[in-house]
Parts: structure tokens; C-alpha cells; sequence
């Protein structure tokens, strides 16, 4: 236990956990059906690479790593705007409708 | 002159264009003598060029005017271009000279005829071809005038296609020719291939110094050779010209007779050097299909009726003498012999076009008869005609045919033996021909109601108009000869003309037995051209002897209809075979593609399910495999 | 100290995130998606990125969940789908693949290449080695407005663009009338 106390995390540690809630986010849109929580889930893959920047952004000492994460965050902000957006028009043509409903790409 | 050598085929191309746009205007005659007045006019001009020539040391006569460059392309330099030298001057001359009388003939012949013009037009067309195809520089400026006058060929045997017979015969022409353009063309990339041009001083001067191996010439001669039979009816291809009759008689004496036929002549003179440097064997066939040609032709026009399929078969036999001399390297005496062939055949033509003409459009010999008393120019003309082409001196056809046959002797005995049984049965099939139109009783008496004659039915002579140019070209058979006398050297005007076109491909037979011994050959053929007329006025004027005329000769040995039964039956089924294949294999082929790619498209089709999750999947997988590519790459390798 | 807080904060976000693929109602995924944003907004200011830490609680959990939450009060999308069933039979298999394919992969290039990506040319100004409490904030500043103020210009024209066009694309019009 005191070994563990005293290790520190080093940003390899940062990026193998943002690789993980990549790898939750990626199931997520593949596994749910409501288009929300599939937004949702999108978003947590953003927040993945957000983190892996920060922590690059730290072991290279790089602001540029954080202005990027800064520009991130303002489009995904504009992303979430218009995709919500859309599923509110869909939505209000067909109430309740799933991701599994929308099939007119079906040839 | 030589500078404006071009008008020589361009007045018969003016008049073309011109009978074209007006010809309906002018109607008959003006038509007829404006076509006519052009071919003068040119011939005009070829005797200013040929005085011009003359006018030039040996080694001068050669003089190209180019009219504009045609083809440009590459490595292959394609000119309009026209060669004046002997042998061109010399088909010139006698090609505008006959083409003229002719027209002025046919001015004559043709009165009457609704279409009267568009015969002009196509006579003019004609002569503007061959004169491209004799004047021209290179092979391709030949082949045009070559493919010329085949259509105008096509155009004239079936002038009157709304008979069956006539418009089949065109049909026949056209296509046994189009077999024997296939070898000109063979040749001609041959040719090309080798000598790296297409002009005849390109190709001769490589064939000279040895450019073209042995190989390559003896195709290309042959494949030439292939053209020539066709064009100048040889074994096989000669079927068409027997039918060719169907046409009106001017263009039998014109085109069949004096001028197209001896394209092939022409052509195989023109490369001689090409066809010196070949393998023996090559000339040796050329020879042989010439003389077997001429024996064959000579054989069935014994047994013919028609006046005019006779002087065909003959003409078929004629033109093998002329293969003769090419293959055993006598183009002096090919020459020589089509010239006098061209004066005394097409008097021969022109002159059964008088009978037919007299008789009212009756071409059957045995309802002939007794016709001396009432056409005696005609009959004049005609015989001077018969006694060139049988051979006897000192008329035309006797010194030319023995020059020939002296080289055919110097070559192969064999040759000799062959040549002069034809000569004997060209004057046994020739004298029958007189004898049956102009002597004997007069048989026209009994069939004068199938002519609708009005009362009594009287052949007539014809027109001063029509016996003009026969006058003009009995006076030629007669004095013809002259060109080559065999006696001495200095005689021999044609050789000395032609030599510097022919020298490398002549064969030199000073030392045969057959030059030491020349006077007695030359008494050989007067014997047999007289035994041959003789043993015919037995059989048809003193009836001692019982007329041979087999069926089978008749019937050509059966020849066409051989064809005919082959064609229709095993090449029929030949050519539905392939034309199963092409619809089966081939366009199954392409639409088998069509039909793979439709049905590829329906099973990827099933890939589209509309449905947004899967699709991204699909994104995923193909991120894992992105990332398991980048990691091989990146960190294991 | 700091390995404690990093345990924490990523049991929050581990946990964040689970919630949100697994909890078939869709307000308790987005209450998990906050849980994350606050975890990552933690390990934001562990990194000595304060101003995005800050920025994150702001525009993230504080603008984005709130807007999911108001689109799902605004449709009635609360009603649970049933996480158990699905249609098609192959997605669960391939997700797990891509998950797994995805995780280990990353994971596996992330620990190969640890020693490559040596220490950077420059360094983040942070208030140990400043003095200043506000370095950070100064030096993304001094980024954004320096070396990258255009793509800062083009991004807030983004943002118009996007505020306007989902106002085009919500509104309501008038029954009768045939606009899209």
C-alpha cells in the first residue's frame, strides 16, 4: 500500500483510461437505440479525447494540446445544438421513434 | 507538259463532276461528247508529256509531281503524287487513246438510252480511276484508283439493273474483286513494313539494294499477285468477267477488254524489282497460273454461242498469256503484248457491238450468219481484228504472243508446249467466231418475228459515228507490231522505251537455246496459227469435220456452278457457324458482363439496410481493422 | 496524494460511463454523463489544465446535459426502451469486438509507444513554476488569440451558424400552411 501511495500517475495512465471510455463510448452507439442516449454516448468519445489531449498536452508541454481541447469543446457545444436539433424534428413527425425506425437509406 | 501531268486525270474528273450537276440538262448527245472531248483533251496532254520524256536522256524519265502531301502520319509519308515514267506514259497513252474512241463509239451505241448521261458519267468516273491507278507514285495513290475502277466496274455491268442477270453479274464482280483487294492490301502493309514506304521508287530501290529479304518479297509479290488475279481475271477469281457481258458492249471493250484487266499487268511490272529479288518458285507460279489461266479460258470459249462471251473467254486467255511473260520475267513483252491486246481486243468488242447493234440487240452467233454483205466495215474491221489475235503475221498479236513465248520457252519447254496449244485454240475458237457471224448461210431470216421486226428484218450497218473508231483501231492492229520487231536490235523501240522501269527484274536469255534459235520458233507459231484457222474452216465453213463443242466446256468445266453448290451448301452452314458464334459467344460475352454486374449489384444491395446502426458497425469493424493495421505496422514490425 | 485523486476521479468516470450505456432510462444516463464530465473536469485540473476544467463544468455539464434534459422533458422520450432485446441478433457481438478491438488495441500502441514521445519542446506555465495563479489562463489565451485566433474567429461564425440553423430546423409552423 505505501508503494502504491507513493506512485504517482504519469499521463500513460491518463491516456490508457481515456482509451477505455473510447472504447465504452464506441459500444454505446453501437448498443443503444434511443438517439439521445446515442448522443450521449458520442460525447463521452469526445471527452475521451479531450483527456488524451490535456495529458499530452502536459508530457510534451504544449499549450497547443489544450487550445485544442478548448475548440473541441466549442464545436462539440454546437454539434449537440444541431443534432439535437434534427432529433427533435424527426421526433415530432414520429413520437417514439428508435434509431432502428428511420430507414429511408434502405435500398 | 510533264508539269501539268495532274490534268491527265483531272479532265475526266471535271468531266464526271460536271455530267453530274448537268447532266440531265444536256441530255444526249451533248453529254456523250462532253465525256468524250475530256478523255481527248487528256490524251492530249499524256502525248505532250510523253514528247516531253522523250525529249530527256535515259536516265531522266522519271519526273513525280506531287499535289499536295495526303498523309502525314508518323513515319508514313502518303503523297498525292504522280509518276511520269515510260511505263505510266505508255498505260497512259493507250488508256486516254482507246478511252476517247471509245466514248465517241458509245456516243453512238447508247442513242436512245434513257440513261445516256449517267453512262458518261460513270465512263468518265472510270477513266478518271484508272488513269489514278497507272499515274500514280505510290501504292496507295494505285490502290485508290484500283478501288475506283472496281466500283465503276460494279457501276457499268449492271447499268441496266433492272435485269436480274445484269444486276448479279455487278454484284459478282464486285465481290471476286473485293477478294483479290484483300491481297493488294496485304501487299501493301508488307510492303510498308519492309520498305518503311509506299511509294514504288522507295519500295523498288529497297527491293534493288537488297533491303528485303527474300521472305518478305516473295509475299508481298504473291499477295500482290492475289490482287492481280482478281482484278485481272486469272485462275480462280476470273468468274466474275464471263458474266461481266450483261454490260453494255462499249464498257466490255473498254473496261474488260483494253484497260482495267490489265491493272493487274500493270501492278506486278511496277515492283518487278521486288518480284526479281523473291524466291524462284514465286515467278514460277505466276507463270504457271498464266498459262493454265490461259489454256483453261481458251478451252470453253471453243464451245460458247454468245459473240460477246467469246471474245470474254478470249480476253481471259489473252491477260494469261500476259502472266506468262511477267512470270518468266518478259515485262517488255507483257507490255507489248497488252498494248496490241488492247488495239485488236477492244476492235474486236467494238465490233460485235456493231453486229449486236445491226442485229438489233441479238447476241446468239448461231442466228447470225451471212453478215459480210450488209455490214462490210464491220466485217473488214472484225476480220483485221481475228487475224491479230490468231497470230499471223504481219498484223500485231503475232509479234507480240511470240515474243512472249520465247521467253516461256527460255524459262520451261513445258511452257512453250502449253502457250502455243492455246495459240492454236485461240485461232480455232476465233475463226469459228468469224465464220459462224459473217460467212456461211444467213440464218437471221428464220427468227425475225421474236425481234418484233416490222415486216422484212434486215441487219444494218452501223453509224459513221461508231465504225470511225473501229477504222482507227484496225489501222493500229495492223501496224502495232512495229513497237518490237525481233530482227535486229535496233528494232526494238519498246525495250529501249521501257528499259530504265524494267532492267532489274528482265530476264536475260541472250544465251538460251531458244534466242539462238528465235526464227525457228517464230516459224513454229505462223504453222500453228494456220493449222489452228485451218482445222476451223474444216469443221465450220467446209463442214468436213463434226464440230466438238462438249457441254462441259459449254458450262465453263463447271466451274461457277461448283462454286455456287459449295458456297450454298458447306460454306453456307460454315457461315451460320460463325454467325452462331458471334451471337453466342461473343455478344453473350458482353452481356454475360451486364449480367454479372446486375446481379453483384443485388447481393450488395442487401448491404444497404437503411438502418443506422449498422452502418455503424460497419464504421467500427473497419476502425479495428485500421488500428490493427497501424499497430502491425507501428509497433510490431 | 495524487494517485488518490486519480483513482477517484476515474472511478467517477468509469462509473459515469457504464451508467450511461447500461441505464435504460434515458434522464438517469444523462444524470451518469454528468457524474463523467465531472470526473474528466477533475482530471483536467490534476493535469494543470484549470481554465478547461472550469470551462468543461461550464459549457459540458452545465449547458449540453441541461439541453439533453430539456429536449427529453420537451418530447416525453423518458419512457425506457427495453435493454434486453435486440433486433439485431449480430450488433451485440460485433459491439463487444469493436469495444474490446478499440480498448486493447489503443491500450496496447499507448504502452508500446510510452518511451517514443519524449518531453516537448516548450512547457505549460502553471502557478507552481509562475508564481502566478492565473498562468494558465494567460497562456491559452495568449494561444488562442496568437497563434490560432483565426480558427477562433471561424469557430464562433460556427457558432451562428448552428444556433440559426437548428432554430430553422425547429420551428413550429403554422398547420395549413406547407413549409419545411
Amino acid at each position: 500500500m505505501s508503494l502504491l501511495a507513493t506512485a504517482s500517475p504519469t499521463s500513460t495512465w491518463y491516456l490508457l483510461l481515456a482509451a477505455v471510455l473510447f472504447g465504452i463510448g464506441a459500444v454505446g452507439v453501437l448498443v443503444r437505440r434511443n438517439p439521445l442516449v446515442m448522443f450521449m454516448c458520442i460525447e463521452l468519445m469526445l471527452n475521451a479525447v479531450n483527456l488524451s489531449f490535456v495529458a499530452l498536452a502536459k508530457r510534451l508541454g504544449d499549450i497547443g494540446g489544450q487550445t485544442t481541447v478548448f475548440f473541441v469543446m466549442v464545436v462539440a457545444a454546437a454539434e449537440v445544438v444541431v443534432g439535437l436539433g434534427i432529433i427533435v424534428s424527426i421526433m415530432r413527425k414520429r413520437p417514439g421513434a428508435t434509431a432502428d425506425d428511420i430507414t429511408a437509406l434502405k435500398g | 507538259m510533264l508539269d501539268v501531268i495532274w490534268l491527265v486525270p483531272a479532265l475526266p474528273l471535271a468531266g464526271f463532276l460536271l455530267i453530274l450537276l448537268f447532266g440531265r440538262r444536256l441530255g444526249e448527245p451533248k453529254s456523250g461528247i462532253l465525256a468524250a472531248s475530256m478523255v481527248g483533251g487528256a490524251f492530249l496532254v499524256t502525248v505532250g508529256a510523253f514528247f516531253d520524256l522523250l525529249s530527256k536522256s535515259t536516265e531522266e524519265r522519271h519526273h513525280v509531281e506531287t499535289v499536295f502531301s495526303w498523309m502525314p502520319i508518323g513515319s508514313l509519308k502518303v503523297d498525292l503524287a504522280f509518276l511520269a515514267d515510260p511505263l505510266s506514259i505508255t498505260m497512259a497513252l493507250f488508256v486516254t487513246g482507246i478511252g476517247t474512241l471509245i466514248h465517241l463509239y458509245a456516243i453512238g451505241y447508247m442513242h436512245g438510252d434513257p440513261k445516256f448521261s449517267k453512262f458518261f458519267l460513270y465512263l468518265n468516273l472510270f477513266v478518271f480511276s484508272m488513269l489514278m491507278l497507272v499515274l500514280g507514285e505510290n501504292l496507295l495513290v494505285t490502290f485508290l484508283g484500283w478501288e475506283g475502277v472496281g466500283t465503276c466496274s460494279y457501276f457499268l455491268i449492271s447499268f441496266w439493273h433492272t435485269r436480274e442477270s445484269a444486276a448479279t453479274a455487278g454484284k459478282k464482280a464486285f465481290v471476286t474483286n473485293r477478294v483479290g483487294d484483300w491481297g493488294v492490301m496485304m501487299g501493301m502493309f508488307l510492303a510498308f513494313g519492309a520498305a518503311g514506304t509506299l511509294s514504288y521508287e522507295g519500295i523498288n530501290h529497297a527491293a534493288e539494294s537488297g533491303a528485303i529479304s527474300g521472305v518478305t518479297a516473295t509475299a508481298i509479290a504473291l499477295m500482290l499477285f492475289v490482287g492481280a488475279c482478281g482484278k485481272s481475271a486469272q485462275l480462280p477469281l476470273y468468274v466474275w468477267l464471263p458474266d461481266a457481258m450483261e454490260g453494255p458492249t462499249p464498257v466490255s471493250a473498254l473496261i474488260h477488254a483494253a484497260t482495267m484487266v490489265t491493272a493487274g499487268v500493270f501492278l506486278m511490272t511496277r515492283v518487278n524489282p521486288v518480284l526479281a529479288v523473291a524466291y524462284d518458285w514465286a515467278p514460277t507460279i505466276i507463270a504457271i497460273v498464266g498459262v493454265a489461266t490461259a489454256l483453261f479460258a481458251a478451252t470453253i470459249a471453243v464451245a460458247q454461242n454468245d459473240i460477246k462471251k467469246v471474245l470474254a473467254y478470249s480476253t481471259v486467255s489473252q491477260l494469261g498469256f500476259m502472266f506468262l511473260a511477267v512470270g518468266s520475267g518478259a515485262y517488255i513483252a507483257a507490255i507489248f503484248h497488252m498494248v496490241t491486246h488492247a488495239f485488236f481486243k477492244a476492235l474486236l468488242f467494238l465490233g460485235s457491238g456493231s453486229v449486236i447493234h445491226g442485229m438489233h440487240h441479238e447476241q446468239d452467233m448461231r442466228k447470225m450468219g451471212a453478215l459480210r454483205v450488209l455490214m462490210p466495215i464491220t466485217a473488214f474491221t472484225f476480220i483485221i481484228g481475228w487475224l491479230a489475235i490468231a497470230g499471223v503475221p504481219p498484223f500485231a498479236g503475232f509479234w507480240s504472243k511470240d515474243e512472249i513465248l520465247l521467253y516461256a520457252f527460255a524459262k520451261s519447254p513445258i511452257l512453250y508446249a502449253v502457250g502455243m496449244l492455246t495459240a492454236l485454240l485461240t485461232a480455232y475458237y476465233m475463226t469459228r467466231q468469224v465464220i459462224m457471224v459473217f460467212f456461211g448461210e444467213a440464218r437471221w431470216n428464220d427468227h425475225s418475228e421474236e425481234h418484233g421486226a416490222h415486216g422484212d428484218f434486215k441487219p444494218h450497218e452501223s453509224p459513221a459515228i461508231m465504225l470511225l473508231p473501229l477504222v482507227v483501231l484496225a489501222g493500229l492492229s495492223v501496224v502495232g507490231g512495229a513497237l518490237q520487231l525481233p530482227f535486229t536490235k535496233d528494232l526494238h523501240f519498246l525495250e529501249k522505251w521501257l528499259e530504265p522501269v524494267v532492267e532489274f527484274g528482265e530476264a536475260d536469255i541472250h544465251e538460251s537455246w531458244a534466242y539462238q534459235n528465235k526464227y525457228v520458233l517464230l516459224g513454229v507459231a505462223v504453222i500453228v496459227a494456220l493449222a489452228g484457222i485451218a482445222a476451223s474452216i474444216a469443221v465450220y465453213a467446209k463442214k468436213k469435220l463434226p464440230a466438238v463443242e462438249p457441254a462441259l466446256l459449254a458450262n465453263g468445266w463447271q466451274y461457277d456452278s461448283s462454286i455456287a453448290r459449295f458456297m450454298g451448301g458447306p460454306g453456307r452452314r460454315a457461315f451460320e457457324g460463325v454467325a452462331w458464334a458471334d451471337r453466342t459467344i461473343v455478344d453473350g460475352a458482353v452481356n454475360g458482363v451486364g449480367q454479372v454486374v446486375g446481379a453483384t449489384g443485388q447481393i450488395a444491395r442487401r448491404a444497404q439496410t437503411g438502418a443506422v446502426r449498422a452502418y455503424a458497425a460497419a464504421i467500427g469493424l473497419a476502425v479495428v481493422g485500421l488500428l490493427v493495421w497501424f499497430f502491425l505496422r507501428g509497433v510490431v514490425l | 496524494m495524487e494517485l488518490v485523486v486519480f483513482v477517484l476521479a476515474a472511478a467517477m468516470v468509469l462509473v459515469g460511463a457504464l451508467g450511461v450505456i447500461l441505464r435504460s432510462n434515458p434522464v438517469h444516463a444523462a444524470l451518469s454523463l454528468v457524474l463523467t464530465l465531472f470526473g474528466i473536469a477533475v482530471m483536467f485540473v490534476a493535469q494543470e489544465a484549470h481554465f478547461l476544467a472550469a470551462v468543461q463544468v461550464i459549457v459540458y455539464a452545465g449547458a449540453i446535459v441541461v439541453l439533453f434534459l430539456f429536449v427529453i422533458m420537451l418530447l416525453g422520450v423518458d419512457r425506457s426502451e427495453d435493454i434486453r432485446i435486440e433486433p439485431f441478433k449480430v450488433q451485440r457481438p460485433l459491439a463487444a469486438i469493436v469495444g474490446l478491438g478499440v480498448i486493447g488495441l489503443v491500450a496496447a500502441s499507448i504502452v508500446a509507444s510510452r518511451d517514443a514521445i519524449g518531453g516537448g519542446s516548450g512547457s505549460l506555465d502553471t502557478p507552481t513554476s509562475t508564481g502566478n495563479g492565473d498562468s494558465n489562463i494567460r497562456q491559452i489565451a495568449e494561444s488562442v488569440f496568437g497563434d490560432y485566433v483565426v480558427a477562433f474567429e471561424v469557430t464562433s461564425i460556427l457558432l451562428v451558424v448552428a444556433v440559426v440553423g437548428t432554430v430553422m430546423l425547429t420551428r413550429r409552423v403554422k398547420s395549413g400552411k406547407d413549409k419545411s
